[in-house]
């Protein structure tokens, strides 16, 4: 559980980090910020990076602030920072409530939201959130500054549109109306483990009561979490409540497909999907 | 948990009392010193090269690349350690294991994913690892066998991987299920886990050219057996081996057993002249260190219409992973003569498949054995409730051992001595237990809330547990000219307390404050002999070898002050903290232990014809284990959508005859429980079907952690003392395990109402699914 040999680069500005990031990107250079993932993947020589470019000591990089219609959150925003609402309305108080489920405090203390987004674990809960939102995610390289949607941004397990030279500088969440209700529920052995599924769920009512703009999405099944149309499908324009719900939550479980290739493993997947759908939308009823 | 009492003598007795630990003033400092920490001037790195595969024919190995990396030393292959004897087991009545030792590197057949095929010493940990990693292996896959059901496969050309089949029987079988009113069969299973300390191994090996002395740093549990076997396999007299214990992060039964690592730095640090240090990581520690548990039971149970059991038969499939270990069959064995715990069955027959897979080997791991055997005879009680529409306590009651039995003999051996449960009245330990938990108000509220609609159980499970295997334990009992006690004890600190235990044995034997004692142990360079710290026996052995050496101890200095100080007999004298007085008169002139300890130095005993010096050795010699036991009871509740199960109440009795410090047995019986919950709902050495382990870190090797752990309540009575020795003393080593497995099983059956469908352990959720998927 010894790393091996690696070079070391500790930029003091995001135009040094990218510069360097060009440089040995080629040489399996990576970024390193919380490091909570990439350490222990060292430790264990599953990743052994030839160069690490250390992104903690760029001023600035940690600030999480709203930009129009966005909350952005930098490159090095630490978990621990959403522990409080960061904004107000159900945004803010959503977030709150989804890091308690990222790993346990002194891991929240050090790892970053952009870590990891760009790590795009499949049981990582700020995954599910930026696919179930709809998140831009802003690239950096020396080649210049483009942001990448999402849907387009995860691509499977551990993989994200970014290229190996380019820095993951912020994610831009959307801000939720002051009227969406939100619910997140997963399901884990211990609190603190990686999920075996979760389910972020938004929606708002129309005038008459019924749900209109459902966001459901679900995480730790598939490679990348995403949203589930047919989940959505199954509340659009629907009374919220135990019919309704229960209906997404069984759409969702026959819409996913599970990564596990042992069909038993598989099946139980499908039934926590069920649990933690269902159970994140009576969340979101009990929000507003 | 109790508040440690302020201490205040005079003459009091300091056994019974919760004093605080005399071993924690490093420890909470942050000076205490763990194997990690010890290191010597020139001293090489050693990097282990694991297979990674589960069974093959090793076709060659390449170091050449590996010899390039900077700071390498040496490497080793099995031709290197060839002359090396095989890792030995402690000898029982039980034939034909010798065949199935582990080498100390594979020679030409590796058994399981993690074992050692080469070593590499380097200057620092990294450039060892560098190395290590490029070792390459090459290796021709062999089938592969991953479950004790599989049938038997070939160990070595003639030898099948069933060593040994353990036979326990007696009474009339036949005639019992003959005559039955009915027969019950489960088939249980208890998953592969084991003892994981916080605390990796660890093992400095190091040789004084000066003294001809070769010495180990890091060991723990049995300094004296282990130095014993360490000289036997590198051909060295006991006497020029030397063994250094450190603080340790948790034993359990895993820790302190020699293993190929231990041998490995004692040979390179004689051929290579340097120390040389090895650190287990974590990843090498679930794969390499012993695994224990895993089993398979097919139990038939024959019962009269009263639910009494007339004759228990069980075949079970013990998975003892690659190789015989350091504990030879003794689980396996162990588990058979523990079969029917605290119950009287009439007959009886174990027959236990020894079988060799190719997965990490296995031993001891707290209450060995009996976690699986109370797992099976508590489902076993459960399943004739069901059978009968019986109260489960009721068909405990009345199959218990009558106390009226006590000393209760049972027709059979374990580990070649005759099983004795020496005393207790399980009975009315019960009454107690119910008393203390409100158990009728919870089978109340339990029904109540599942009559609207919740998802909750209750269960109790009852255990018998054993302690003070002997045979023999002494210690070296001095009192310094300052007063000061000194005691020297064979035995080993796994972090349980056994300073605080036997310096408050001391302190009253002798008459002396229990803070005045000072312990040491885990030094084979300066007392003989020793057993060990396991099998619950250090407060029992040592304790007692403690108690009449104090109690010499005690006598010498009256017969010296009452000589030449007090003008009295030594009938008149009693010592009171230290100090020697008149009982008739204790404001009259005293002497204190320092002065007779002066008066007892060489010149001025021998003067007087006296032996020098205010020091006496104590043995406690005893064949007979002694039996504590108890009963846990536990609320559960279970979320159908995902299986789910949340621990909500949970009480743990336990009687122990004599607590010596009892919170330090609560703290045992805490800590092994948590334990236990692991193997009940979370810990599990997952293999897939080509022998490759899938839980390797803590991400997949799941200990429990705060947030599943119920808050525990702990019954701890004294109502059995044992009289096998001096002062009734049981063991607390392994108090708190035994019966979580089985409790857990029977309060989950009790929530679902589906009598009979828990059988295996752990329950995780997919499997809890699953049983509820089926009863839908």
């Amino acid at each position: 559980m010894k790393p091996g040999q690696f070079s070391y680069h500790a930029p003091k500005t995001l135009d040094e980090a990218v510069t360097i990031l060009g440089t040995v990107a080629g040489a399996d250079g990576r970024v390193i910020a919380g490091g909570q993932s990439l350490v222990p993947a060292m430790a264990l020589r599953l990743a052994q990076p030839a160069h690490l470019v250390d992104i903690n000591g760029i001023a600035g990089l940690d600030r999480v602030f709203t930009d129009g219609g966005e909350l952005v959150i930098g490159a090095c925003a630490r978990h621990a920072a959403f522990e409080r609402p960061v904004i107000a309305g159900p945004l803010g108080i959503l977030l709150a409530a989804v890091v308690q489920h990222i790993a346990h405090y002194p891991i929240r203390t050090r790892g970053t939201f952009c870590g990891s987004i760009a790590h795009a674990d499949p049981a990582s809960e700020w995954c599910l959130v930026a696919a179930t939102l709809g998140a831009r995610m802003v690239a950096r390289s020396t080649r210049g500054s483009r942001s990448i949607v999402e849907p387009g941004f995860f691509q499977g397990m551990m993989a994200t549109a970014l290229e190996p030279d380019e820095m993951l500088v912020e994610t831009r969440l959307p801000l939720l109306a002051a009227d969406a209700r939100c619910g997140f529920n997963e399901f884990n052995r211990r609190a603190g483990d990686f999920a075996i599924a979760m389910a972020l769920a938004t929606y708002r009512l129309d005038n008459n009561g019924r749900i209109i703009e459902p966001h459901v999405g679900v995480g730790a099944v598939e490679g990348s979490p995403r949203r589930i149309a047919e989940a959505e499908a199954a509340l659009a324009g629907q009374q919220p409540g135990t019919a309704a719900f229960a209906a997404a939550a069984e759409a969702a479980a026959l819409a996913v497909e599970p990564i596990e290739e042992n069909a038993e493993l598989a099946g139980y997947k499908r039934d926590v999907v069920r649990a933690v759908v269902g159970r994140a939308l009576e969340m979101a009823e009990k929000s507003q | 948990m109790d508040t440690p009492d302020s201490p205040t003598p005079p003459k009091k007795r300091w056994i019974g009392q919760s004093v605080t630990r005399l071993e924690d003033l490093p420890l909470v400092t942050g000076r205490g010193r763990y194997a990690a920490a010890v290191s010597f001037p020139h001293q090489l790195h050693m990097r282990v090269v694991r297979s990674n595969h589960a069974h093959g024919r090793i076709v060659s190995i390449d170091t050449s690349a590996a010899r390039a990396v900077p700071g390498f030393v040496a490497v080793w292959t099995g031709a290197d350690v060839a002359h090396i004897p095989p890792i030995e087991f402690r000898p029982t009545k039980i034939q034909g294991l010798e065949h199935y030792r582990q080498t100390v590197l594979a020679q030409e057949t590796v058994r399981y994913v993690g074992e050692p095929v080469a070593v590499v010493f380097a200057r620092d940990p990294y450039q060892a690892e560098d190395a290590a990693d490029l070792v390459e292996v090459e290796i021709e896959p062999l089938p592969v066998i991953t479950s004790a059901l599989d049938a038997p496969g070939e160990f070595t050309p003639g030898r099948n991987t069933e060593p040994v089949i353990v036979r326990k029987e007696f009474g009339d079988l036949r005639a019992a299920f003959q005559s039955a009113h009915a027969v019950i069969e489960l088939d249980l299973r208890i998953g592969r886990h084991s003892g994981v300390p916080m605390e990796t191994r660890g093992a400095i090996g190091r040789y004084d050219a000066t003294r001809d002395v070769l010495e180990l740093h890091g060991a723990t549990k049995r300094p004296h057996p282990n130095r014993d076997m360490l000289a036997r396999l590198l051909g060295r007299s006991p006497s020029s081996v030397h063994l250094y214990e450190c603080h340790i992060g948790g034993g359990f039964g895993v820790r302190g057993e020699i293993y190929p690592e231990d041998v490995l730095v004692c040979a390179a640090a004689l051929k290579l002249g340097r120390p040389v240090k090895w650190i287990e990581d974590r990843r090498e520690n679930l794969m390499a260190c012993n695994h224990s548990r895993e089993q398979i039971h097919h139990v038939r149970v024959a019962i009269d219409a009263d639910g009494r059991v007339l004759a228990l038969d069980d075949e079970f499939f013990h998975d003892q992973g690659a190789y015989v270990r350091t504990h030879g069959a003794r689980v396996a064995d162990g588990t058979a003569s523990t079969l029917l715990g605290p119950y009287l069955v009439p007959a009886f027959r174990a027959t236990g498949h020894f079988r060799l897979t190719n997965k990490t080997p296995a031993a001891t791991y707290r209450s060995p054995g009996r976690f699986e055997s109370t797992f099976v005879h508590e489902r076993v009680m459960d399943a004739i409730a069901a059978k009968l529409g019986l109260d489960p306590l009721e068909v405990r009651r009345r199959n218990l051992i009558p106390h009226a039995q006590m000393p209760y003999e049972r027709p059979m051996t374990v580990s070649g001595t005759p099983v004795v449960l020496d005393s207790g009245d399980y009975a009315a330990h019960l009454d107690k237990v119910l008393a203390r938990v409100g158990w009728d108000a919870l089978r109340a509220d339990v029904t109540r809330r599942r009559v609207a609609g919740e998802t909750v159980g209750l269960g109790l499970a009852y255990f018998l547990e054993k302690s003070g295997q002997g045979p023999v334990e002494g210690v070296r009992l001095t009192v310094d000219v300052t007063g000061a006690v000194e005691l020297v004890t064979g035995a080993a600190s796994l972090g349980q307390g056994m300073e605080t235990v036997l310096a408050q044995i001391c302190a009253d034997g002798l008459g002396v404050d229990y803070r005045q004692v000072r312990v040491v142990h885990g030094r084979t360079d300066l007392i003989d002999y020793g057993f060990g710290a396991n099998a619950a026996r250090v407060t029992i052995m040592t304790g007692s070898a403690t108690h009449i050496a104090a109690l010499k101890l005690r006598e010498k200095a009256l017969e010296v002050a009452a000589a030449d100080f007090l003008e009295a007999t030594p009938e008149m004298l009693d010592i009171i903290d230290g100090r020697i007085v008149r009982k008739d008169r204790p404001d009259a002139p005293s002497v204190t232990l320092a002065q007779i300890a002066k008066e007892l130095t060489p010149a001025s005993a021998v003067a007087k014809g006296r032996t020098p010096g205010l020091t006496t050795d104590g043995v406690f010699e005893c064949k007979h284990e002694s039996f504590p036991f108890g009963a846990h009871v536990a609320v559960v509740k279970v979320d159908r959508a995902t299986g789910g199960v949340k621990v909500e109440r949970y009480l743990a009795s336990f009687d122990i005859g004599v607590a010596v410090n009892p919170m330090l047995v609560k703290g045992q019986i805490a800590g092994s429980m948590v334990q236990g919950l692991g193997g009940a709902l979370f810990e599990e050495f997952v293999y897939d079907a080509s022998g490759t382990p899938l839980a390797v870190t803590f991400a997949d090797y799941m200990l429990p952690n705060l947030s599943v752990v119920p808050d525990l309540e702990i019954l701890l009575t004294e109502d059995a003392p044992s009289p096998l020795n001096p002062l009734g003393l049981k063991g607390g080593g392994e108090s708190g395990i035994t019966a979580v497995g089985a409790v857990i099983a029977s309060a989950i059956e009790d929530a679902l109402g589906l009598p009979g469908v828990v059988t295996q352990l752990p329950v995780t959720p997919q499997r809890l699914k699953a049983i509820l998927n089926r009863a839908r």
